[in-house]
């Protein structure tokens, strides 16, 4: 009997091996955080894993998109990966689109027919450019700037543009300015607002932002929109209309309105979606055996003042390191943790960590330092009672992630901050220390008289190691 | 806009042409009378024509990265000017190596190019030009000229700034001017900064010879170069990485971090390219530590052979694939296709050695900022000695490969700033491997691991 116990034992055990090792994984979408989960879920196991899709043979880093246009880079050099790479680590590539997903029984189908079956499915289909329903918007000539294709597009078309306008001020658009501009063209931008990004950056950077596009040659028309688009015969744009009346002769037009989940696959399936498909913090959807991540995934738990759909390259990446831990049977929960991210205004690098409000907010203060003559500036946000550091917003200076984290994260004071500031300093070597530029701030707003420490890359690590 | 900059072109082309005109015409011998005056014409329109070019690429434009259309332009992309380029200089290489009289060298009477020489020569040491006189001016020329285009355009980066004005005095000073005075003052030829084994001579007889003959300044700078070799340089090398030497003295890293800036990003990245540089770059080591042994050896013992050894013809042998046809003809000549470090990377035993250290005994390393990481490319595109740095960066990971001489251009054309160059005596990399997250740290997505 006891005999028939281990044998019944170890059967179980090879089927449940079985069961682990035939685990069939489907990811829709190649971008970051599609392929960020493929690469942990083989880090930790042996399953199958497909990733499908349309856009592109490769993974490739979307936000170098502009490089290749600016001939910065080649396709191949923004492809993230060798071709080895992919046979190497077991994951099937496949160029198609998904048609229709069969949650009822577990499958996908392909433009093709073809019917692909899954134990769990991914999604990771991004987003696609905002388009609003501006008159006109039919004509030639007109595209965004978030798909290969978009790339395609604007280079092809390129020989025809003279005059190019840029509907929108965000991170999308500055971009195109800089790659038409590259190109010798002629750009205006159009921003709703007073001055560049003014619903994300504080005053001082913003304005700093929209001086600095202004010296590369680019016309910026603030408090303005596009009313209408008019084409030519031949169906290409010809100029525009604005909200003020203006109109303005252009052969093409940048939308950069912001991006909304690409989720056009789950239509007349039960995966529940708002703006985007809602998940949990296991990143599940509400069916079983299918998962979200990265820019078409909307939480539906956040973060005082974070948002629900996050579309940033970072919150990709960790998104598909989380969901990859959950598929192999790691349960771990995705939190949005402190926030950062970064962006390149023309020459003007952008870092911000934590909370950094564009508005006066009551209870919320910063110490700011802007350079004399140069675009760099630095922020430090605390909390006014409090006097706890809560954010950072650098132009033109490069701070060091991990450390600014351990700031936040820790919640240290202000004055604490000010004088380790050096810590933060991940400037290239030989170049200016503003230690003393940031601590006079200090010392002016607070009648203070407290003075800069001076610290070496060891005092950095020591610093980062005493963290648990 | 595009005309004023059209012109801009069209004249630093012409006063360059202008001033190499000179030198082929005197290659056909068609000048008589020779004086001081005529090369400092063709150097000046040369330097005057590079000065132009900044002026059209990078004049009335913010400081910031510009290596706008790089792949597009047809001498930067291994297009057809790039390839009469280096069609050119491997032509002037092997002339120089092995037909000087094709340059005009003569022990009778120079002409043709080193004729034209002839008086700057007489005027620093008393003798007329000889063809590494030639080289050695062209040489110190270009990496002047280049440097300062370097400096311009990489104005707003202080490192890139600084370690270019090094690279610029050294060669000046150390490589070209002293060893001039040195042989006026009848003391030994000698760059004090030129190590073995890349000085793969060091210890040829006629080389420690020259030393002991010239007196107690001779010895000494024979017993400079011993402490180089085994003091100075590893104490260096464990403070700063190889980059004390490769990209801040070296005269190869020299003309490859200016001349070679316009060519760094056509090194290949592939992991073949990084398989075929371990096994070429060790076995040259080998191959020049076996040489050195072997010429010592003979010294010492009279005999010609070191085991089955010819110690004199593989010396010979070396100093012609090795310190000709691989660091000149394909080191330099071949920059418009393989890059500008393919010498430094695949050949140079010294970066052997000093990688070594680097990799082992060494405070140097790239740091990765945190979470920052966008996996552009931008890094690995124009890493001159093919690391994919991005493959490292993405992950979180700091950058310690023996290959990296430190030139800080990752760091410079990154949009993100996320790398950078540092020294420190605390190991970063501790437990940032292994099985590890890749993004900034715990706290961004907490593990609560409920099995």
């Amino acid at each position: 009997m006891s005999n028939f116990i281990q044998f019944y034992a170890l059967l179980e055990f090879i089927v449940h091996l079985n069961i682990l090792e035939m685990k069939k994984v489907i990811i829709i979408g190649n971008g970051i955080a599609g392929t960020t989960a493929a690469r942990w879920i083989r880090k930790l196991s042996d399953y199958s894993i497909q990733i499908i899709s349309d856009e592109s043979d490769y993974f490739f880093s979307r936000t170098a998109l502009m490089y290749v246009y600016m001939g910065h880079m080649r396709w191949q050099d923004i492809q993230v990966y060798e071709e080895h790479f992919w046979s190497k680590n077991k994951i099937e590539l496949l160029n198609q689109t998904v048609i229709h997903i069969n949650e009822s029984d577990n499958s996908i189908t392909l433009r093709n027919s073809t019917k692909l079956n899954y134990d769990i499915l991914v999604i990771a289909t991004g987003s696609k450019t905002k388009f609003y329903d501006w008159p006109g918007l039919q004509f030639k000539g007109i595209s965004g700037l978030y798909f290969k294709s978009d790339l395609e597009y604007i280079e092809a078309h390129s020989p025809k543009i003279n005059h190019a306008v840029i509907v929108g001020g965000g991170l999308i658009g500055i971009e195109l300015a800089e790659m038409l501009i590259t190109r010798g063209k002629q750009v205006t931008m159009l921003v709703q607002e007073d001055s560049y990004w003014s619903n994300i950056l504080p005053k001082e950077e913003s304005k700093m932002v929209s001086e600095h596009i202004l010296q590369h040659h680019v016309e910026i028309k603030f408090g303005t929109e596009l009313q209408e688009i008019f084409a030519s015969e031949s169906n290409e744009v010809s100029s525009i209309k604005l909200s003020s009346g203006e109109i303005i002769n252009c052969e093409y037009i940048g939308i950069a309105t912001g991006v909304s989940p690409n989720i056009e696959c789950l239509k007349h399936t039960n995966v529940k979606t708002n703006k985007g498909i809602l998940v949990d913090k296991n990143l599940r959807t509400n069916v079983k055996n299918i998962y979200a991540v990265g820019d078409c995934a909307e939480l539906q738990f956040t973060n005082d003042g974070r948002k629900a759909i996050e579309a940033v390259w970072y919150s990709g990446r960790m998104m598909g390191e989380v969901v990859a831990h959950n598929i192999c049977g790691i349960e771990m929960e995705y939190e949005q943790g402190i926030w950062f991210n970064s962006a390149k205004f023309f020459d003007i690098e952008y870092q911000v960590y934590g909370y950094v409000p564009a508005k006066a907010v009551e209870g919320v203060e910063s110490v700011f330092w802007q350079h004399e003559r140069e675009d760099k500036s630095i922020r430090i946000v605390f909390d006014s009672r409090s006097k706890i550091v809560i954010g950072f917003n650098l132009m033109g200076v490069r701070f060091r992630h991990e450390v600014c984290d351990k700031w936040i994260q820790d919640k240290i004071e202000l004055v604490e901050v000010v004088q380790d500031i050096s810590l933060a300093f991940f400037d290239p070597e030989f170049s200016r220390n503003y230690s003393s530029n940031i601590v006079d701030v200090y010392n002016a707003k607070f009648n203070t008289k407290i003075r800069a420490k001076v610290n070496s890359l060891n005092s950095v690590l020591h610093f980062l190691k005493i963290k648990a | 806009m595009t005309i004023s900059n059209g012109i801009m072109k069209g004249l630093s082309l012409a006063f360059g042409l202008l001033g190499l005109s000179i030198f082929i015409l005197s290659l056909f011998d068609v000048f008589t009378y020779f004086h001081n005056g005529l090369l400092i014409f063709s150097l000046g329109f040369i330097l005057l024509g590079v000065l132009t070019y900044c002026k059209y690429l990078y004049g009335g434009k913010l400081a910031g990265i510009k290596n706008n259309f790089v792949w597009q332009k047809s001498e930067s992309n291994r297009g057809i000017i790039g390839i009469i380029v280096s069609i050119i200089l491997t032509a002037f290489y092997v002339c120089l190596y092995w037909y000087p009289e094709v340059l005009g060298k003569s022990d009778i009477q120079n002409t043709g190019l080193i004729r034209l020489f002839d008086p700057l020569s007489l005027s620093l040491k008393n003798k007329v030009a000889s063809e590494w006189f030639v080289y050695g001016v062209l040489y110190t020329f270009a990496i002047l000229v280049f440097g300062i285009k370097f400096i311009i355009k990489y104005r707003h980066n202080r490192y890139q700034v600084l370690r270019t004005i090094s690279v610029i005095f050294f060669q000046l000073i150390f490589a070209f001017l002293l060893p001039e005075f040195m042989l006026r003052m009848n003391l030994p030829y000698n760059d004090l900064k030129n190590m073995w084994p890349l000085n793969y001579y060091f210890f040829d007889q006629w080389n420690i010879n020259n030393f002991f003959d010239a007196g107690s300044i001779g010895k000494a700078m024979f017993y400079f170069g011993l402490f180089l070799i085994f003091i100075g340089s590893p104490l260096l090398t464990y403070f700063y990485g190889k980059r004390w030497y490769c990209s801040w003295v070296c005269g190869c890293g020299g003309l490859a971090e200016t001349a070679g800036d316009s060519f760094r990003h056509l090194s290949s990245k592939s992991l073949t390219s990084w398989r075929v540089e371990r096994i070429l770059i060790y076995s040259i080591l080998l191959l020049v530590v076996v040489m050195t042994i072997g010429v010592i050896y003979s010294y010492k013992t009279g005999s010609q052979y070191w085991f089955f050894i010819n110690t004199a013809s593989l010396r010979s042998w070396y100093g012609f694939l090795i310190g000709a046809a691989f660091s000149g003809v394909i080191g330099v000549g071949f920059y418009p296709i393989l890059g500008s470090r393919v010498w430094c990377r695949f050949g140079c035993p010294m970066a052997a050695i000093l990688g070594i250290q680097q990799k082992y005994f060494s405070r140097f390393r790239i740091t990765t900022n945190g979470g920052q990481c966008i996996s552009c490319g931008n890094c690995s595109t124009y890493c001159e000695m093919g690391i994919d740095v991005r493959a490292y960066a993405q992950r979180g990971e700091n950058i310690l490969r023996a290959s990296c001489v430190g030139c800080g251009i990752c760091s410079a054309v990154c949009p993100r700033g996320v790398l950078k160059l540092e020294n420190g005596s605390t190991d970063i990399t501790e437990g940032r491997r292994s099985n590890k997250l890749s993004f900034v740290n715990e706290s961004e997505v907490k593990l609560i691991q409920l099995k």
